[in-house]
């Protein structure tokens, strides 16, 4: 589901003397659907950056990037739009929405977005909010003045609200209790057994030896330092 | 002989409002721009159909002026003495016996005919000035025929006061063509619009003439749920008891007394020559007020 | 799929002075594009060019219009050009005293363009504009009031309203939400949002708030010089820059 070849990045800092900093080279990555692998790497290795060029959020520098049959690398902009609607998810570990939407609404946007109808997007998204343990008077408000775990919460419940076949999913279960853990391993569990690939950050090592299938180690994509 | 040229405009003026009023006829509601010269008068005062007339009127004119429906106030005493002066034309108070009729706010009761010619003075030509300030804006809009802007003066009317409460200057369409102003006349007149005679529009300080030829379909703006209804008093004259015509009130006394009353003078009169009486009537009798 | 709006090569000069230049792109149904660039960067010249407010110097802009598909705007007369104007296109101005009638009720505002395409039903015209004020959360019970009373954000959502009555494919926005409060600016935001998803709804906004592209804008297109310097997706130009420019405006930017 997910094919990496080559991928290469580095950025170029025009206002600090036009530096080029390289910080990955020769990535490679498949994972299949069902499938869920974890990026492991010191702090800085780049797990992050490599998440996000599948994103589509960083610019690849070279390589390319398969997301089903689309080339991330190479697509144009609303190619990318409608993949992160239909098939591609992503749980940042950062809640970015308007200010003063209800939590609900937040949750259900993705599946509005699809079209699908407002009384079962916003059924949906209660019983995944009902699921992660956020307290139903919360529902009404803007997530914007919670706690940093229950943001966290949101945003896994807003990224889970759709069945996407690809996820990717940056520190899913940091900030978060036991309980809250183990619901979220679960999700994580039924999104592989629908058959979606997933691919990883988890600081727990007991969360990702839980539900991950393999490791790759970033610090591998490191580019030559000798340049 | 006064010093004056015929009619007070010398003859290139004339021809060049002449040339304006043709143009007018040929394009019904369409205001044609015109370079309207100063009159001894103040605008607001009729100046530009004043300056109409003297392009209309010829030696053998018979002419009479009316100010809302009367022969006798200052203003259309002032200007049947202008042309009884520069042009020393016939007078006269009767609508029938009148070649041209120089009008401000109304229409004569009386049916116009086909060698008569009604003359409007026209304060503010443009229907769409009340929303649109922009003279450029008005006249694109008017050339492309965009005209929802009328309907939303018409709607802003009904949503504060229930109906279309525009009782005068009420908007019109020219032969499915042009909205026009159809100068402050109450909208009681507009049914009248398509009428026989010739009607030709001055605005001097505005410097528009347009015109209405011989039976012009004319058709009031409304909306089909608030559909265009010619209102006036609900009450017959007072002095000659006609229950037809378009009535001022007057206040007779300082006890809140009034009475209703024919604004067209000379209808009014000559129905009481014809025997009718009012309700405060007294019969009529020759050369009494 | 063919593209809602297709630009080709406009450019603007002032006498000497580049207005823009060499601006092309395509927009498709439902996408939201921002315009992001500093004041003079040409980014105000360029909506006008596409809006049909100025005329460009050069250039295309092909709309996919309901009757005769693509058509470039420039080219159609002027009649045709304006019924697009009042039907599938649509305009917020920054000020919204410059897209009101000021001197109209709420509801003759949001019935004008209902009227312009031959609306002459008084009551169904109020139910429709009664019906919009709800959407942008205007209590109908304002409906006969003019905008004077009403605060900047309810102009602006008035504004919104007025423009969005005729269900129009494409809305140009010149700084929708600039000269408000910032808790003003949110909920104009969302409802924004939600207008867009639901109408499907294609947007080019322009401003020079990024916090605002980022969150209403799928794509983004960074100007410099009446040039466009940098485009793509908004997250990844606002995360990613490439552009030097585009580094320093995001760098620019105070965190909060």
């Amino acid at each position: 589901m997910i094919e990496i070849e080559g991928l290469g990045k580095s950025f170029t800092l025009h206002n600090q003397g036009g530096a080029v900093i390289p910080v990955m080279a020769g990535a490679h990555l498949r994972v299949a659907r069902g499938e869920c692998v974890a990026l492991t790497g010191t702090s800085g290795a780049g797990k992050s950056t490599l998440m996000r060029m599948i994103y589509g959020n960083y610019r690849a520098s070279a390589g390319q990037i398969m997301v089903g049959e689309s080339d991330i690398a190479q697509a144009a902009p609303r190619e990318i739009i409608q993949l992160r609607r239909d098939t591609l998810g992503y749980v940042s570990q950062f809640l970015r929405v308007v200010p003063r939407v209800p939590t609900r609404e937040v949750v259900a946007e993705p599946l509005l977005t699809l079209g699908v109808t407002r009384t079962d997007a916003i059924a949906r998204a209660e019983a995944l909010l009902a699921r992660l343990n956020i307290p139903e008077a919360l529902w009404s408000l803007s997530p914007t003045t919670f706690s940093g775990g229950e943001q966290q919460r949101v945003n896994i419940a807003r990224g889970f609200a759709h069945a996407f076949p690809a996820l990717l999913l940056d520190e899913p279960t940091a900030s978060l209790d036991a309980a809250n853990r183990e619901v979220v391993m679960g999700l994580i569990e039924e999104a592989k057994a629908r058959g979606a690939a997933i691919i990883g950050i988890f600081h727990d090592e007991a969360a990702r030896g839980q539900v991950c299938d393999r490791e790759v180690d970033v610090g591998a994509f490191a580019p030559e330092q000798a340049a | 002989m006064s010093d004056y040229n015929f009619a007070y405009l010398d003859e290139q003026t004339k021809r060049m409002i002449r040339r304006a009023i043709l143009k007018g006829l040929a394009i019904p509601g369409y205001q044609v721009p015109f370079a309207s010269r100063e009159m001894p008068m103040p605008y607001g005062w009729g100046t530009g159909g004043v300056q109409v007339s003297a392009a209309c009127l010829t030696p053998d004119d018979t002419f009479k002026v009316i100010d809302q429906g009367a022969d006798d106030t200052t203003n259309a005493v002032s200007i049947r003495k202008f042309f009884e002066k520069t042009a020393q034309v016939a007078t006269t108070e009767e609508t029938a016996r009148a070649s041209l009729i120089q009008t401000r706010h109304r229409i004569p009761e009386e049916a116009l005919s086909e060698d008569q010619i009604l003359v409007y003075q026209v304060p503010i030509p443009e229907p769409l000035r009340f929303l649109e300030p922009s003279e450029v804006e008005t006249r694109k809009m008017h050339s492309l025929e965009e005209y929802g802007l009328m309907h939303v003066k018409l709607y802003e009317d009904i949503s504060q006061h229930g109906a279309i409460a525009t009782a005068y200057a009420y908007p019109v369409k020219v032969e499915g063509r042009y909205v026009m102003d159809p100068s402050p006349i109450p909208k009681f007149d507009n049914p009248k619009l398509g009428m026989a005679a010739i009607q030709l529009f001055g605005a001097g300080r505005e410097q528009r003439i347009y015109a209405l030829p011989p039976y012009t379909a004319v058709v009031s703006l409304d909306f089909e749920d608030h559909p265009f209804e010619p209102s006036k008093a609900d009450h017959d004259c007072d002095l000659c008891g006609a229950s037809d015509s378009y009535l001022d009130e007057v206040i007779v006394d300082d006890a809140g007394g009034r009475m209703f009353v024919c604004s067209d003078t000379d209808y009014c009169r000559s129905r009481r020559a014809a025997g009718h009486v009012g309700a405060q009537g007294a019969p009529y009798e020759e050369g009494a007020a | 799929m063919t593209p809602l709006l297709q630009v080709q090569g406009i450019a603007k000069f002032y006498g000497a002075r580049r207005g823009c230049e060499d601006v092309s792109f395509d927009l498709y149904p439902g996408e939201v594009m921002g315009i992001v660039g500093e004041s003079g960067s040409g980014k105000s010249t360029l909506l006008s060019c596409l809006a049909g407010h100025l005329p460009p110097d050069r250039g295309e802009v092909i709309f996919d219009t309901r009757a005769d598909g693509p058509r470039d705007t420039l080219t159609m007369s002027e009649p045709e050009r304006r019924m697009l104007m009042r039907t599938d296109w649509a305009f917020v101005h920054q000020h919204a005293r410059d897209g009101l009638r000021m001197g109209v009720s709420a509801g003759g505002n949001v019935g004008e363009r209902l009227m312009a395409v031959g609306a002459r039903h008084y009551g169904d015209i109020r139910d429709q504009a009664v019906d919009w004020l709800g959407r942008v959360e205007i209590a109908a019970d304002r409906v006969d009031d003019k905008p004077q009373a009403f605060s900047g954000g309810m102009q602006q959502r008035l504004q919104i309203a007025r423009n969005l009555v005729t269900g129009p494919r494409l809305v140009f926005m010149d700084e929708p939400t600039g000269g408000l409060d910032v808790s003003v600016q949110a909920r104009l935001l969302d409802l924004l949002r939600g207008l867009v998803r639901e109408m499907g709804l294609s947007a080019i906004i322009v401003t020079h708030d990024l916090a605002v592209v980022r969150l209403l804008a799928d794509r983004l297109m960074v100007m410099k010089d009446g040039r466009v310097v940098e485009d793509g997706l908004t997250d990844q130009v606002l995360d990613d820059p490439q552009h030097g420019y585009t580094q320093l405006l995001v760098s620019s930017v105070l965190q909060v």
